[in-house]
């Protein structure tokens, strides 16, 4: 049945090798774990591409039941925490996929980098990596104000000053942020909201498109 | 083992293992989320309590009087008063009716007696629905179900309304 389908489709649009393009490539011997097992370091950028898909799928399911706004935050989460069937597993994932994106970011830079794998011709796409570095960081950072909660508040609160500390355009990118002047509050909060759920998403998968192709292109780096 | 004796391919073996195992993870990881999304549908709806509406008994006459009230609805984490109208009036069997004034065609509101052409009757301006004073809705009218009826009970000579449940039909 699901071959019948499959075939309408390909009889017409010719998918085939739009799927092969993307799917069906060489996996050198060096960079296969059942030829030598330490090889595993490869997987680290795969596996952060995985959490990725996580915390996008989550995040989606999450604004289900979120509000960005000071009255209804907490309350909805608290609302989805304790009321929600599964809720506080789907908010669990989130959270500490949060945490691991990070972690996983980090394995596959340090295997980059010791195995000397950005340098010529693929210094682009370390360029291209630490972007995305930096979005995860703003990802992180917007999302963590939205439970609004206190640890939430006063560790943007302090995000904010940081951001302030930046030389001569540090008042105006803390407004920026903030939505106001002087307060962290009801502006902050759907800034950060806008920021956390389309900026930036936006803007990361923008740079994963390009990292990839970039990577098909260009083909994995070879043996040490 | 001969090549003749292998009913599946070691390809075959291992796109069924890797699709499995594929789809244990994805399932795993969806299935939370799925669960969550569709709770509302699952989630038993909660049965209000009967509210006092501040009308005495002796005070309902068999002219239909349109009364308002408040409950306190929850609606996830937004607690708030909600009013609910009720049309309550005794009929000739000196029984208390009372209907939600909530038209069955489309959900908008009716009144007693809202059209001077259709006297002794509840009118729904919205597409001229009309129903007798009994809540049966007039045939060839757009609605096609009866007024719903509040659950209702009488406590120290005060009238307490709960919920509106549509009627069973005959």
């Amino acid at each position: 049945m699901l071959q019948k389908i499959y075939d309408w489709i390909d009889d017409r649009i010719d998918i085939t090798p739009i799927w092969r393009d993307i799917a069906d490539h060489e996996v050198p011997e060096h960079v296969n774990p059942a030829h030598h097992f330490s090889a595993f370091v490869y997987c680290f950028g795969g596996l952060t591409f995985f959490v990725v898909v996580i915390q996008i799928l989550s995040g989606m399911f999450l604004t289900m039941y979120y509000v960005p706004d000071i009255e209804n935050a907490w309350k909805s989460v608290y609302y989805l925490q304790t009321e929600v069937a599964h809720g506080q597993i789907v908010r669990g994932m989130h959270h500490w996929g949060a945490s691991v994106v990070i972690v996983m970011l980090l394995l596959h830079t340090l295997r980059v980098f010791f195995q000397g794998a950005y340098k010529k011709p693929r210094e682009l796409n370390w360029i291209v990596g630490v972007l995305i570095f930096f979005i995860m960081l703003g990802l992180g950072f917007t999302g963590y104000l939205l439970p609004w909660d206190n640890k939430a508040f006063f560790a943007t609160q302090v995000g904010l000053e940081i951001a302030e500390q930046v030389p001569f355009i540090g008042t105006q990118l803390k407004t920026l942020l903030s939505g106001d002047p002087s307060i962290v509050g009801a502006q902050t909060l759907t800034r950060f909201f806008a920021i956390h759920v389309f900026f930036l998403p936006a803007a990361l998968f923008g740079l994963m498109a390009a990292h990839f192709i970039l990577i098909r292109r260009q083909g994995i780096s070879g043996p040490l | 083992m001969s090549e003749k004796k292998q009913q599946v391919s070691r390809r075959q073996f291992l796109n069924y293992t890797l699709t499995g195992v594929g789809g244990f993870m994805a399932a795993g990881m969806l299935m939370p989320m799925v669960r969550m999304a569709v709770d509302p549908v699952l989630k038993e709806s909660g049965h209000g309590g009967l509210t006092n509406v501040s009308l005495a008994v002796e005070d309902i006459t068999t002219e239909p009087q349109r009364i308002d009230w408040k409950i306190d609805q929850v609606d996830g984490w937004y607690e708030s008063e909600v009013s609910r109208s009720a049309w309550v009036f005794k009929d000739e069997n000196d029984e208390i009716q009372a209907f939600s004034p909530i038209c069955k065609h489309l959900g908008c509101v009716v009144s007693w007696e809202g059209n001077e052409s259709y006297p002794n009757e509840f009118f729904c301006p919205c597409h001229n629905g009309r129903y007798y004073k009994s809540g049966e809705n007039v045939p060839g009218t757009p609605p096609l179900a009866p007024l719903d009826v509040y659950e209702q009970e009488v406590r120290d000579g005060m009238l307490f309304l709960g919920d509106a449940v549509p009627r069973e039909e005959a």
